[in-house]
């Protein structure tokens, strides 16, 4: 998985003189003094990010941070004051007209906040248009449309205008649109904020299957920290035009680079961003079927457990034992496929801790967690599902 | 007291001057213009008054019903009627001729001059205070200098006429294609289309309902110019109205005045309808 974009101290600053604004910058002035001092406003300062390929990279922040600037400037929407952006070993920002015009057509598509859709052109007029400047013929242009609108669940509204249809169908449209053009990198401008919060989530997973199924470089924009740390591979959180911290959501979860990060997620809803492998601990002890009750006895005892799982030959997953059991079937001179209690709670490696409540709640046992052949991959304790919902707060 | 010094800055004979200058050097352009204006009118005249007056009835009843409902189509072929029991059927078809072609030629200057305003800045900037000049000088100074170029008539009635309509569609297409939502712009651009192909496939039909309005307002503009636009020797209703007042005849003042609101009534409901209509239509592509 190679890098598809690069940025390399992109800033964009608005206004009459933008260059003088960078000394100032540098300086270490804040925004409001630069503009105090030079008139110019700075949009984005020195951003630096490496977008892989075939990842979902959200860039989060608030209002102001400069991250609708950004993205813009990754299609040169805004031409970056200074700085490179680097895709498939070419600089964009120094494309004249003719490659510009290539870069966009080819290359990369924008999903819009509120769509952006021609309310002149019907749905399909809409999908079609990209196509149609790259010089598409009639033809080909209307199958490769409808394909599109299919995949995104619009067949049967092609003929209706944007108007006509809900705020998540409109979006749908963006998405289809910006897709038919198959383009290598996708930008999606808080393409979910102004849906209602049901259709957010629902486009949401969409989002997820369809990166699955088509595996786009996807640069994601937000300013909700769950939608964040729930789609993104990785995240970079922007603060007055700065990329300050930029991460896979667990690693800024565990280690938060400064206050105002670590003041970010105190709001997150963790049991949406947490997964099992996150919490769980590797099986330090672990008894065969065929190794019997006393060496069951014996692991518990010299790890100091109360309970152990049990795995069958192929090492898959059969059930667990606790240490009462045990004694009493040696007692009662029991084997351990007897006394085993097979109806253990698992769950899978990248199910999402709000799935793994419930079932905590409802066992006495340790969670078990296993891969697609049953196999025992950790455990989880049901104390650790309790605490990791805590978060950590900087001593 | 002081009394204002003995200082005079001829700009009137500068002006004078400069239109004496202009008509002598590009007198044949004006010629040109003459005689396709000239004959413009009169291929529009020709036409309506070649129409059975009946047929002229349908078709007003036809455009009503299009662009309103029923009772409005009848009610127009009414005030036609009327216009007709008056006796002053070929005066209004020479309004009605007079009115098109100036508003054919407002157009399109208008239109292009509006999308080049929206376009660069520096242009709009120029032109505002030369719209705001000519909307409000008193529309019978027009009439002067339109007689240096083009005598007397009805070509030089056409001109006087633009001058004083073409001022809304210039502004209401700057303002319809300025105000067209950025990101839908941003949407096209991404997409990777030049200049010329964001005008044509977006900004311009986003723009057209409100364009329309603009159309709506200097077609109205047009026909009041064309009833003053008399003076300078055009025909048509306007000539009556002047007649009437000449004579102070009361029943022909009316008459010629009350047939001009007909028509006024008429052109302002169907082009506004025509602006409606590509408003639930959304035009095409």
């Amino acid at each position: 998985m190679g890098v598809k974009m690069s940025l390399q101290h992109v800033s964009k600053i608005f206004g009459p003189k933008p260059k003088s604004a960078i000394p100032l910058i540098k300086e270490g002035k804040s925004k409001d003094e630069i503009l105090a001092e030079t008139g110019n406003t700075v949009g984005v300062y020195d951003a630096t990010i490496d977008v892989n390929e075939g990842e979902l990279f959200v860039i989060m922040g608030l209002s102001g941070s400069g991250k609708s600037t950004l993205i813009r400037c990754l299609n040169l929407l805004n031409k970056p004051t200074s700085g490179s952006i680097v895709v498939d070993g070419e600089d964009v920002v120094k494309y004249k007209t003719e490659k510009l015009k290539n870069y966009r057509q080819n290359k990369i598509a924008m999903v819009f906040q509120h769509f952006g859709l021609f309310s002149h052109r019907t749905v399909l007029g809409n999908v079609e248009y990209g196509l149609e400047i790259r010089g598409v013929s009639a033809e080909e242009r209307r199958e490769i449309a409808t394909k599109n609108l299919e995949s995104v669940g619009l067949k049967g509204w092609e003929d209706k205008y944007p108007d006509e249809l809900s705020g998540g169908m409109q979006q749908r449209v963006g998405l289809a649109r910006a897709l038919a053009n198959d383009p290598d990198i996708l930008l999606m401008d808080e393409p979910f904020s102004a849906l209602d919060p049901l259709i957010r989530r629902e486009m949401q997973l969409e989002l997820l299957d369809l990166q699955e199924r088509l595996q786009k470089t996807i640069i994601f924009i937000t300013h909700d920290i769950n939608e964040a740390f729930k789609i993104g591979d990785r995240v970079a959180v922007m603060k007055d035009g700065r990329v300050v911290q930029t991460g896979a959501p667990e690693e800024i979860l565990e280690n938060p680079a400064n206050e105002y990060i670590s003041d970010f997620i105190k709001d997150i809803d963790r049991s949406k961003i947490i997964q099992a492998e996150n919490i769980m601990i590797r099986p330090n002890a672990m008894v065969s079927l065929k190794d019997g009750l006393k060496v069951a006895v014996q692991e518990m005892e010299s790890n100091g457990l109360s309970s152990v799982f049990v795995t069958d030959r192929k090492r898959q997953l059969h059930g667990i034992v606790t240490i009462d059991a045990a004694i009493e079937g040696i007692n009662q001179k029991k084997t351990l496929e007897d006394v085993v209690f097979t109806d253990v709670a698992t769950v899978k490696k990248d199910d999402y801790l709000e799935e793994i409540i419930p079932k905590a709640v409802e066992t006495t046992y340790p969670i078990a967690v296993v891969n697609e052949e049953n196999r025992l991959e950790g455990i989880i304790l049901r104390v650790h599902v309790l605490s990791s919902l805590i978060a950590e707060d900087a001593e | 007291m002081q009394e204002f010094p003995d200082i005079s800055i001829p700009i009137g004979d500068v002006v004078d001057f400069i239109v004496r200058w202009i008509d002598s050097t590009f007198a044949p352009f004006f010629d040109f213009i003459f005689y396709l204006t000239s004959n413009t009118i009169q291929g529009f005249d020709g036409f309506l008054t070649m129409l059975p007056w009946w047929v002229f009835l349908i078709l007003i009843f036809a455009l009503g019903y299009y662009f309103q409902n029923v009772s409005a189509g009848i009610l127009y072929a009414g005030f036609m009627f009327l216009v007709g029991s008056f006796g002053l059927w070929d005066e209004m078809m020479i309004t009605i001729a007079i009115v098109l072609t100036a508003v054919i030629i407002s157009l399109l200057i208008g239109i292009p001059t509006g999308i080049f305003m929206a376009m660069n800045k520096a242009f709009s900037v120029f032109m505002r205070p030369v719209l705001d000049a000519m909307q409000t000088m008193p529309s019978f100074v027009y009439l002067i200098p339109v007689i240096f170029f083009f005598s007397l008539g009805n070509v030089p009635a056409v001109f006087a006429t633009i001058i004083y309509a073409v001022p809304p569609v210039i502004r209401l297409t700057e303002l319809a294609i300025r105000n067209v939502d950025r990101e839908v712009i941003e949407s096209a651009e991404s997409f990777g289309s030049s200049r010329m192909q964001i005008l044509k496939k977006v900004q311009l039909p986003q723009a057209i309902p409100t364009m329309m309005a603009g159309v709506n307002q200097t077609t109205m503009m047009a026909l009041a110019m064309a009833v003053i636009a008399s003076m300078v020797g055009a025909g048509g209703l306007g000539e009556q109205v002047l007649i009437s007042i000449n004579r102070i005849d009361i029943a022909l003042g009316f008459e010629a005045g009350i047939s001009i609101v007909f028509l006024a009534i008429i052109i302002d409901r169907i082009t506004a309808g025509i602006g409606d209509k590509f408003q639930r239509d959304k035009g095409d592509h």
